[in-house]
């Protein structure tokens, strides 16, 4: 039998800002153990937190992105559990007000279709610290450091339908956060983690299956093989008659497979109620205008305008809209260069094969937009050929001339000679030089003429020292040899 | 030393009749002679408080004192003081000397106010009768048989027997009003979010707040308007500007309408308490205002609203202390559940364990309606009943207590009926407003208050009513049989 997937999504995403959500510790990551844990953090006796005000606008400024109802009051509750990494005995999160409502968003998939998926929430919470248990022999170790993060917590609605599905519902979603600057989306420091709901149905059912909970999975890979191995668990156990057993799980990367937590876990109860220390969040319509006016160009909308401003396709300009900073790359490039398509070219097939060769980010890249769009308006007004374009954009990469694109051809006399007084003459020389070659081209047909005449180009850019612009030799040689 | 006001040693001390160190040296050791008795200080610190007069009698002679500076006061020991132990009465904070200062504090010590010590309170400030100190109980300076009230009883007890010129109490349902009233002294609890909660050790956050004690309502003034103001570390503090209580208090009372609810004044209430009240009254009628009938409809929901709100804040407010990162912790736990459960069992005392369990019980799933949302709706119509009032009158009167000091461990046994001590102070926090309890009389050899009850920032017209109450009356200058008198 097969059964249909019917998966939901929680994202914990941080937040970035400076400091935390509560108390004025920096968040930077990796910092020594309980360095950036303030006796706000500690939960020492009498500390209070104080809202992050920024937390507050880069959670608006995710529900505008995602065109969802903004609680105009929401709520901060404690959620209450015991935990050494918890120092207050309860974090700070939103219940039954969050401050994002309703909202959805497109992502597409492999195969060129597209899919909205809806958004049931997202609430503002603060994060756990870390128990460290290998650190200090025959005994834990708390890290606080992490603890008071901000995090926005993003509620899918079941909407998903397979672990494809998961992976670019994810990544659509770390694009749209990038986009917004709202949080560095680098999942190795956990800015980005997941926990996936999953059920299985009989196909043309309506209800919903009995569902587990997979915990805290913290990249693509993992949540595409924790979906594939926790559909196949559960429709094993559906097809031998069994019933799943509602529960949360963890995902073993090393055994791939999903395993129980311990049920006690499952079975808290959190005694949810509104913090008396924090005040509700009350946000005016002139507050929720004022982010709106800050919001970016979109990963959609910019990919729309790409193809209708550009010419460009649809694969080059979800390509290029990947990230703001590629996107922002191409229009320096080809506002430069003048040239959209050939700005598209070499950027994701020279700049990020290079990139991915040296394992450089974009911000990193030795080549500057400016740079790279000099280089293709030589392409352009014929001093280059492509050949020699790649030549000049090594040179570029390598530093050279101080990235200047005209020393560069210069100095290593890329010139192309495009001038056709001086390429008639080579080629005159050359026709007359071979009588042989040339009497069999004219014998030749139309077929065989095309392969016979690489002979007399091969011979004219060794005569010009590969100087000689290709196109127009081929032109004139046409000519000469007709 | 014989009774002098905050405004007499002010001028003494700038007169330089006598100096701070002088001045605190004589508080010292009248602690020294009274506290093993009276147990009204949990702590004293000597070297500090001399370090902080030596720097007072700069102040004075370099031209930046305040009424305050070289002005000997306590903290009650909810506060948290730097380097100092600050223990909120409890055995879990027995060894805790917190790395900064409460607001309050600061502030204090900022206008060169000298910290004696800290004084005695039921543990986590949850108690009426201080029997619920980890240190013992404060014995009332007026009959050491008797309680000194709670919690803020150690406080009382101090100002009381004239081991400080002040103190800072705090109040969540009655703590500073009903050891004030108990005492024999003044004591005002101000609007919630009129002083700020940081660093003050929380018991229920949207009850607790801080406050001052002292003899009289004028010297109340100069402490609380140094309290008072916005912190923004503290979100529910109010940005609202500060006044000088100081400079109202001789704005007179001609034509003020005062409530009296016929709930508070109902056949149930001590006769002998009652006639004291009607003195007072009269003593304010003679000062020009106007005695209004009134009524509090919602009066008898206060003690059930309250015994769900403040147990259920309180159960979450006290799971930071779990043995791991401070306070006290279980010897030798043989995992993290036994560390949890072991170190909280041996180091909270029965009251505040019985009020985590009820607290816990009110926010359950499945209970949280039941209790905790009707709570938060009843809290609403007492806000409102006594808006309802205010459009009528511009004060509340009423008891502070049902009757005077009680022996101690008469009523251990008994819960509801310590509970019932808090009958008419409870709905002031729970709607948030200003209370304060001055002296107004004798119960046998023990005092009675009468509380007054203002508006929302009132708290200048509630310290000039019971200021001018002060200048036809002496009840708040009587002196307690156990009393550090004595000359320097």
């Amino acid at each position: 039998m097969s059964w249909e997937v019917v998966i939901g999504l929680e994202v914990h995403l941080q937040l970035a800002t400076e400091s935390k959500i509560f108390s004025g510790s920096s968040t930077r990551f990796g910092a020594e153990p309980n360095t950036q844990a303030s006796a706000v953090d500690l939960a020492m006796p009498g500390m209070l937190p104080v809202l992050n005000e920024l937390a507050v606008r880069y959670a608006v400024l995710f529900g505008l992105g995602i065109g969802a109802q903004i609680g105009q009051r929401s709520v901060f509750d404690r959620k209450n559990y015991f935990y050494p990494d918890l120092p207050k005995g309860y974090q700070i999160s939103q219940f039954e007000q969050p401050i994002v409502g309703r909202g959805s968003f497109t992502v597409t998939l492999a195969n060129g279709s597209s899919k909205t998926i809806g958004i049931t929430r997202a609430h503002l919470e603060e994060d756990a610290g870390k128990s460290l248990h290998d650190t200090i022999p025959n005994a834990s170790g708390i890290d606080l450091n992490r603890a008071g993060t901000p995090l926005l917590e993003i509620v899918s609605e079941p909407d998903i339908r397979s672990a494809e599905e998961a992976v670019a519902y994810l990544k659509t979603l770390h694009t749209l956060v990038t986009y917004l600057g709202i949080s560095d989306g680098d999942m190795s420091q956990g800015s980005m983690r997941c926990d996936i709901n999953l059920s299985l149905r009989k196909h043309g059912s309506s209800e919903f299956g009995t569902r587990t909970e997979i915990k805290n999975v913290n990249s693509f890979r993992f949540v595409e093989r924790a979906i594939a191995s926790e559909i196949e668990r559960q429709s094993d156990i559906l097809e031998d008659g069994g019933v799943i057993v509602q529960e949360t799980r963890l995902y073993d990367a090393e055994r791939d497979e999903t395993r129980s937590m311990r049920s006690k876990e499952v079975a808290n109860d959190y005694r949810y109620f509104p913090d008396p220390d924090l005040l509700p969040v009350e946000l005016s319509d002139a507050y929720i205008a004022e982010i709106a006016a800050t919001l970016p160009e979109l990963p959609e909308a910019k990919k729309a305008r790409f193809q209708a401003e550009y010419g460009l396709g649809d694969y080059d300009a979800n390509a290029l809209c990947d990230s703001q900073a590629l996107a922002q790359y191409f229009e320096r490039t080809a506002e430069r260069g003048k040239d959209a398509k050939l700005a598209a070219n070499w950027i994701l097939t020279d700049l990020l094969g290079q990139l991915n060769a040296s394992g450089a980010t974009l911000q990193e890249a030795p080549i500057k937009p400016e740079q790279l769009g000099h280089l293709i308006e030589r392409i352009k007004d014929n001093t280059l050929s492509s050949k020699m374009a790649k030549q000049v954009f090594e040179a570029l990469w390598q530093g050279e001339a101080q990235g200047d694109v005209d020393q560069i051809i210069e100095a290593r006399g890329l010139k192309q000679v495009s001038d056709s007084g001086a390429l008639e003459t080579l080629i005159n020389e050359v026709v007359a030089s071979n009588p042989d070659q040339v009497a069999q081209y004219r014998a030749a047909d139309e077929g065989k003429r095309k392969k016979l005449i690489g002979f007399f180009v091969g011979q004219i850019m060794k005569a010009s020292k590969g100087q000689a612009n290709p196109q127009l030799v081929n032109q004139l040689l046409n000519k000469a040899l007709s | 030393m014989e009774m002098q006001s905050i405004k007499q040693l002010s001028k003494a001390l700038s007169d330089k009749q006598l100096s701070a160190v002088e001045l605190t040296k004589h508080y010292l050791s009248s602690i020294e002679a009274h506290n093993d008795q009276l147990k009204a200080f949990i702590s004293v610190d000597q070297d500090r408080a001399i370090r902080q007069a030596i720097q007072a009698d700069n102040m004075l002679s370099n031209g930046t004192a305040q009424t305050l500076t070289g002005i000997p006061i306590a903290h009650k020991d909810i506060f948290c003081t730097k380097d100092l132990a600050t223990t909120c009465g409890s055995r879990m904070l027995a060894n805790f000397a917190p790395p900064y200062d409460a607001t309050v504090v600061r502030k204090l010590d900022a206008v060169g106010a000298i910290t004696l010590g800290k004084t005695n309170l039921d543990e986590f400030a949850m108690g009426s009768s201080n029997e619920n100190s980890y240190f013992g109980a404060a014995k009332n300076p007026w009959d050491t048989n008797c309680v000194p009230g709670g919690s803020s009883g150690g406080s009382a007890a101090a100002v009381a027997a004239g081991l400080c010129v002040a103190a800072t109490g705090t109040d969540t349902g009655g703590s500073i009003r009903q050891p004030a009233a108990f005492c024999g002294i003044t004591g005002i609890k101000p609007t919630y979010g009129r002083v700020s909660r940081l660093g003050m050790i929380a018991y229920a956050s949207s009850l607790d707040q801080g406050g001052a004690m002292a003899r009289s309502a004028e010297d109340c003034a100069f402490l609380l308007e140094t309290m008072a103001g916005f912190d923004a570390a503290d979100s529910t503090s109010s940005d609202r500007a500060t006044e000088s209580y100081s400079e109202q208090i001789n704005s007179d009372i001609k034509g003020l309408r005062i409530g009296l609810p016929r709930q508070y004044f109902s056949a149930d209430l001590d006769p002998k308490v009652r006639n004291i009240l009607h003195d007072a009254l009269r003593e304010l009628e003679r000062l020009g205002a106007e005695l209004v009938d009134i009524d509090l409809k919602q009066a008898d929901l206060a003690i059930p609203v309250y015994y769900i709100i403040a147990p259920a804040e309180a159960s979450t407010n006290l799971s930071r202390y779990d043995g791991v990162r401070y306070g006290y912790r279980c010897e030798s736990p043989a995992d993290l559940q036994d560390l949890y459960i072991r170190s909280r069992s041996e180091a909270f005392g029965p009251e505040v364990q019985k009020r985590i369990l009820v607290g816990t019980y009110a926010l359950s799933s499945g209970y949280y309606d039941a209790y905790y949302g009707q709570a938060q709706k009843a809290r609403r119509l007492i806000a409102e009943d006594f808006q309802q009032a205010f459009k009528g009158v511009d004060l509340i009167a009423g008891p502070t207590t049902p009757g005077p000091a009680f022996a101690l461990g008469s009523k251990t046994s008994d819960p509801l009926a310590m509970y019932l001590e808090d009958i008419y102070t409870l709905a002031v926090n729970l709607a948030g407003l200003p209370g304060l309890s001055m002296p107004a009389g004798f119960y046998d050899h023990r005092p009675i208050g009468l509380q007054l009850i203002g508006n929302h920032f009132q708290e200048g017209q509630l310290l000039a009513t019971a200021h001018q109450y002060q200048t036809l009356t002496d009840w708040h200058s009587r002196k307690a049989p156990v009393f550090a008198g004595g000359h320097l």
